[in-house]
Order: C-alpha cells, then structure tokens, then sequence
C-alpha cells in the first residue's frame, strides 16, 4: 500500500508539472524521477511561472512548492481555549508528538506553525480557516476539535485545496449516512479518524435497549451539530429497535437552571435520559435531574463530550453510563513512526505533565501520521525544490486501507470517514477513582 | 416609548398604530395560550391539544412538577432581583447602565468558590462547622464583590463623570470584557464546581416538597432586599443617595459629597451582587469566566421590567422574570406543539421585556428617575 501511493503520486505530480511548464506530455515517463528533468525540458516563458496558477488535467488544486531550508506547512485547528479546551488540547500535542516522530519528509522538516483555535463554534472555525487559507503554503490541517467548527472551517479549507482531517468530529453530518448518501455538510478534502456519530448512538440505543431492557428514552441536545446529530442517532437506533422517545429537545450552552428543561423531558416519564452535551452544562443536568419529579429514577447516560476528567471527578456524575471509542488500544502501533500507544502516552506525560484530557489523542495522533504519509506519497522533487501536489493528498488518503494506527485498523471511505468505528459503553461507580470507572467497560459495539 | 406615551395625548401615527397591534396580538396569544394550557392540563385529548400536539400528545404536568418549576424560577428570579439593584441604583444615581456589574457577580461567586473549596478541604463545608464557615464565605464573597465595585468606579468612571453618557456605557463593556478575561488568565478557562452542599440542603421539606437550598437562596435574597430598602430609606446614607440620585447638584449644595455617596452607592450594589454571587454557587455549585454575562443580562432586563431606579421594582421585576424563564416555555409555547420549547427560555425572557415596554414603558412599578434623566 504504502509503496503503490508513491507511484500513483509521481504520476500525477508528473502530469501536473509536465502540464504547468507547457511541455510534451508525452515527454514525461512516470518511472523516472521526473521533476528533476523538468527545468531542462521547459519551455523559457513557463519556467518562472507558479505551478498553481497554470491550468491543468490533472491535479487540478495546483501544488505548493517548498523551497530548500523552508519547512513544509501543516495546521492545527483545535479547540484550546474555553470550556472545550479539555478535548482539543490532548489532539494539537498528539499532532506535534506525531510530527516529531515521523521526521522529515524527503529532507523536509513539517512545521505545525501556531495553533489555531477553532473555539468549538462555527465563528472560531470560519475566523481560523480564512487565516489558514490566507497562506497558500499550507497542504493540510488537523482538525477541528468540535463539528460545529467543522461545517463552517470545511468549506473554506477544502475550496483552497487543502485536506482538513479531524480527531474527534463525530457528526454524521460532516461525512455521509452509511447507507452512501453525503451528509449535508459534507465537503470533498475532509478526512476524520474519530467514529461517525451513527455507530455511537447505536451503540448507546442498543446498550439501552438490549442490556439494561429498557422501553422509553428522551434525549437533550444543545443545538451543536455533534450534540444534535449524536441525540438524533441515539433516537432513530431506538425507536428502530423497537423503544419509544418520550422527548426529544434542547438546552442552550449558558443554561445553568435545567428544572425547567428537565421538567418538560420528565413529562414523558422516560426510563433513561441521554443528553450527549458538554460541560457545564451536562454539569447542571446531572445535579438537577434526580431532583426533578419525574426523574428520580432515570437511568442518565452520556457520550464521550462529557467523558473528561472534570465531569467524571464531580459526585453527581456516579451511576452514569458514558459510551466513547473505544480506548483500549492495548499494543497497538502507528504503522508510519513505529510507535505504540503506551510509547505516545508516556511520551505525552514527559512532555505536557499529565495525561491526554480527552480520549481522541491516538485519533489526532494516526491522522497526522496519514497527513504526512500522503504528502510524502504525493510530493516529488523539482531540483532541491520540494513539489507537493494537494490532489495527490487527497487521493492518497482516500485510499487509506488497512493502515495500522494507534486506534487499530484505518479505512477510509468515500465519504472520509476513517475511523475505526469501535464504540464502548462505561459505568462510572466512583468519583473518586476516575480511572477504574474508565476501564470498567460494560458493553462493546463494532458495526 | 415615547410613542407609547404620545398615543395617549395627540392624534394617533402609524407607528403607534401598529404598536396597539402588537399589543393586541401578543396578549391575544398568551390569552389563547394560557386557555390552551389550562384544558390541556385538565383534557390533554382536547381538539386544540390534537390538533397542535397531533399523535404525539400534549403534556401534562403535575402538581409536584409545577411547584419545582414555580420554586426554580422564583430562587433563580431572586438572583436576578439582587444583581438588578445594583444596575438599579447606579443608574439612577449617574443615569448609565454598568454593564460590568455582572461581573461584580461573577468575581463574588468565584471568591465563594476559592473560599469553600478551602473550607471543604479542611472539612468544615458540612456538619456544624458549616454554619460559621458559610458567614465566613458570605462575608469574603460580599467584601471582594464589593470592592471590585468600589475600584471599578474609581479606576474606570470616576474620571468620566461629566461626559456624554455613551462614554461610561461603552466603557463598562470593556471593564466587563476586561474583568471575564482576567479572571480567565488567572483560573483557566474551565468551569469550577464548589464542594457538595451538606446534605440537608440538597433535601426536601416534608410537607411542601421544596428544595431546602432554594428555600434558603429565596429567603436569604429577602433578607438581603429588606436590609436594602431600610438602608436606602431610614438611614442618612440613604437619604443622601436618594439626593444625589434626584439632583447633583442642589444635593451637592446641601452639602452632600456626591463622590463619596456615589461611591458608597457602587458599594451597596456590589453588596447585593456579592450576596446574589454566593447564592448562585450553592444553587448550581458551578462558576466559569462567563458566569456574569447571562445573568448580568438578565438582571438589566429585570431592572427595566421593574422600572429603573425603583428598588422594589427591580426585586419584583426580577422574580417575575425567572418565573416567566420557568413556567413561560411550558404555559405559553407548549400547548402550540412548538418541539424543544425550554431552549427558548431566553427568548421568553426577552419577550417579556418587549411585552412590558409595550404595554407600560416605564416599568411595572413606574421608573424613580430624576428630572433631568427623564427629559
């Protein structure tokens, strides 16, 4: 796999080149290293001019050129600030531990540049991709942290050329139903390593149903295309397998008095209620639902936006049902570095102080990893010039199968969904001793 | 407003026209809403319930379930209460809304949060012990809030008496984005909880089923709102406050230091802030940068609800704005079978507002304003 993707690359970097400078197609043969050849067989007006800016057959996003002694330049959109910091921080440092140990790239150093925040909104996405896109050196960014960034950052990204490649987006939305249908904020150059958001509320409607044999359900979401897309996929799965809704609605992200909320969901007597939101607002609702008529005894169930140290270290979240990807990532190793996920971990905790905040490090870690192969595989050289073509990027990665990460097997679909899909269910018991709660897996879900 | 005032003098325009139109139509509806409601609750299989609600069915509460959303909205409308009097008071004192003084709130609840965390790890937040520990903590609280107030008008509004009033104003935002990111650089970004409650006040009355935190947030903001008004009212202090609020400068001529009396007018509102920021923390035992924003909001609509400048009307104002937040969502947009009706509590809050600017543009109690803030 990873010795075919080169070819193909310098095939279509040949072309794209071959094209740019005017020459005979017929000239270039894709097994010689080609781009050196070039200058020699230009043609003299075309010689000075920017790849990008010829028109072309193929590779038609153009390329960036990467000078001798420049760095080529890759982005981190992430979450880093506010109250979802928790998940994109542990994605931008897996991204950087992912650069330091992949190297260079044909004598290339990659530079992550200074971080982006994507603020977990559509606003913070929109702002950081228009700076992103402003640099025309750039091939691809990680990210974002939250899907809500993503539907606004997508377009932007994927319009220039670029590829942008998520750790933790899970919306449906962003990529496709499963049945081959794009989602409606779908757009080509988007990758993601997380799990697509459909497997995830399966998983949780058939731990519900199935396991702790439950009829009805309610769900709150808070208007987040994550938190929505994640409520709907939980209610679609267990209405189909047989289950009622009982409610279904919102809360705004600020709201700290949930009765009011809490008393509309308890109108309909569910036996368990999920609200896949963050803090602090899932804060507020699992203090406050026990005390709601009602409610007393509904069994409260969350996702992985809540599965962070900080909830999890709060009294009122105990008895809860959390599902997440699957974290136990045992032996598992990146194919590309070589490094396992204990390795990362313990190179993590050396280098920040303390451990991943949020479980989609590995996830942030194999997309990067991926990032580079493909710039690897779609780059050739022009002298002691380095030619990465953006369409070669994104056919490599559209490629991607059977790629051995830290979160296991990597496949990417149309859609670029790429994740592994594994999805588990915790019971969390104890408050104070977090990390058992987290091992204390009570139900496994692979599509 | 000042249409709604001249439709009652002077032929009637257009606009006022249509602003008796919008009257009619947006009492009409929480008319016809509020009839729905009540069938609902008594016939859920109505023609109205069925027709709006369709398969899925109108809802229909309890007893108990009203009176928990009653009690929310009634200890949440008493936070706003409080932060509303010091918005109240300043502006009648220097006729500007000091945007930053949800924030006053904030640096109180985040004190509350320091101080109890401190406590609780030296095991005084539950038995006996939390009895002095809580003064102590309500005393921090209200001292820190305080003198932010006091330095915030000393640093920021002082120097600016005199100048167009859109200068103040603009400059509490930025005291107010000044203080959020300040308190962000210096505890992070992330929300803080307070230690658990002691057990009997997360517990139930017996014979009245209320939340004995929310019983207590009621009757402390009660309290707080008497010793208000009998400092505003029977004291010196007061007396001067209410001078220099009616006019400067004949109060300044009866020999009265409007600076000073400003300032302990900033102090007084800060007080309450301190005391609403502390009760916030054991009601929702969560306190994050931001914490001042929406409330501080809510509390200026509060103040305007009530009539500004009138203390009694900014504490009223604010209980019927949280009873509105509560019960409005459910009693009026419910029975239209709108889906997800709690998400649109803000939007219920500032409709009130709209509603009583509409209806009666100077508040419910009437504005206390002096003569040359209401020309």
């Amino acid at each position: 796999m990873k010795k075919t993707r080169p070819l193909i690359a310098v095939l279509a970097a040949t072309a794209l080149v071959a094209a740019a400078c005017g020459g005979d197609d017929d000239d270039s043969t894709a097994d010689e290293p080609p781009a050196a050849e070039e200058p020699a067989d230009a043609e003299e007006p075309a010689a000075d001019e920017p790849v990008a800016d010829e028109p072309m057959e193929e590779g038609a996003l153009g390329s960036v050129r990467v000078e001798p002694g420049d760095a080529i330049q890759i982005r981190s959109l992430e979450s880093i600030t506010g109250d979802t910091s928790f998940l994109g921080i542990p994605n931008q440092r897996a991204t950087s531990l992912a650069i330091a140990d992949y190297g260079q790239i044909k004598g290339f150093d990659v530079d992550l540049g200074t971080p982006l925040d994507d603020l977990c909104s559509a606003d913070g996405g929109q702002a950081a991709a228009q700076t992103i896109v402003a640099d025309e050196q750039v091939v691809g960014v990680i990210g974002t942290s939250c899907s809500g960034a993503a539907t606004a950052a997508g377009p932007l990204i994927g319009e220039a050329g670029m590829v942008l490649f998520s750790a933790s987006n899970t919306s449906p939305a962003l990529t496709s139903d499963q049945q081959g249908n794009a989602g409606e904020n779908y757009n080509v150059g988007y990758y993601r390593t997380a799990h697509n958001d459909l497997f995830q509320g399966a998983a949780m409607a058939e731990f519900v149903y199935n396991e702790l044999g439950l009829t009805t359900a309610a769900a709150i979401h808070d208007g987040d295309p994550y938190t929505d897309g994640l409520a709907t996929a939980f209610t679609n799965a267990f209405e189909e397998l047989g289950g009622t809704v009982t409610g279904y609605t919102a809360v705004a992200k600020e709201d700290t008095d949930m009765v009011p909320v809490l008393t509309e969901i308890a109108a309909g007597s569910p036996e368990a209620l999920f609200f896949p939101i963050f803090q602090p607002a899932g804060d507020f609702i699992a203090d406050q639902a026990p005390g709601v008529p009602g409610l007393e005894d509904t069994v409260l169930l969350a996702a992985d936006g809540l599965l962070v140290d900080g909830f999890l270290q709060l009294e009122q979240s105990e008895g809860m049902y959390f599902s997440g990807p699957d974290t136990r990532f045992g032996e598992n190793t990146n194919q590309s570095t070589g490094v396992s996920a204990d390795a990362v971990l313990e190179a993590y905790d050396a280098e920040y102080g303390e451990a991943p905040s949020a479980p989609f490090w590995g996830h942030a870690y194999d997309a990067t990893s991926i990032l580079l192969d493909a710039i690897d595989a779609a780059s050739t050289m022009d002298g002691d010039t380095l030619v990465i073509d953006r369409q070669g990027v994104r056919d490599y990665i559209n490629g991607v199968s059977g790629y051995s990460g830290i979160i296991g097997t990597i496949n990417c679909d149309e859609f670029g969904d790429c994740g592994s899909q594994k999805v588990t269910v915790i019971e969390h018991l104890d408050s104070s001793d977090i990390e058992a709660s987290k091992a204390n897996v009570v139900f496994e879900y692979a599509p | 407003m000042t249409a709604a005032v001249r439709a009652k003098g002077a032929g009637k325009t257009n606009v006022d026209r249509f602003l008796t139109v919008l009257r009619v139509v947006m009492i009409g509806f929480i008319a016809i809403s509020l009839v729905a409601f009540i069938a609902q609750q008594i016939a859920p299989e109505n023609p109205f319930a069925e027709w709006r609600h369709g398969d899925e069915g109108a809802t229909r509460l309890s007893w108990a379930q009203y009176r928990g959303l009653l009690v929310t909205g009634i200890s949440q409308g008493a936070m706003y209460g409080l932060i509303a009097l010091g918005y109240s008071m300043v502006y009648g004192v220097l006729g500007f809304i000091n945007f930053a003084h949800g924030e006053v709130f904030m640096v109180s609840a985040f004190t509350g949060f320091i101080v109890s965390t401190k406590f609780d790890a030296a095991g005084w937040w539950e038995g006996a012990a939390f009895f002095p520990a809580i003064i102590i903590t309500v005393a921090l609280c209200v001292i820190v809030s305080t003198s932010t107030a006091v330095i915030m008008e000393r640093v920021a509004y002082r120097r600016l008496r005199g100048s167009p009033r859109l200068i103040p104003l603009i400059t509490s935002i930025g005291v107010s984005f000044f203080i959020q990111e300040a308190v962000r650089l210096v505890f992070g970004p992330g929300a803080k909880g307070y230690p658990s409650n002691p057990d009997w006040l997360e517990e139930r009355l017996p014979w009245l089923g209320i939340e004995v935190k929310k019983l207590v947030v009621i009757i402390i903001a009660a309290i707080a709102m008497a010793g208000l008004w009998y400092f505003v009212e029977r004291t010196k202090t007061g007396k001067a406050m209410r001078a220099v609020a009616e006019d400067k400068e004949i109060a300044s001529l009866m020999g009265i230091d409007v600076d000073k009396t400003i300032v302990k007018t900033f102090a007084v509102g800060g007080a309450m802030a301190g005391v609403a920021g502390i009760l916030w923390g054991i009601l929702f035992r969560s306190v994050i940068n931001t914490t001042g924003f929406l409330p501080g909001i809510k509390a200026f609509t509060a103040a305007v609800v009530g009539g500004v400048g009138n203390l009694g009307g900014a504490m009223a104002g604010g209980v019927s704005l949280g009873g509105a937040e509560a019960l409005g969502p459910l009693m009026i947009l419910e029975p239209w079978g709108i889906p997800g009706v709690s998400q649109l509590r803000d939007a219920v809050a500032f409709t009130v507002l709209i509603l009583v600017l509409l209806v009666k543009p100077t508040g419910l109690f009437g504005e206390r304003l002096s003569s040359e803030e209401r020309a």
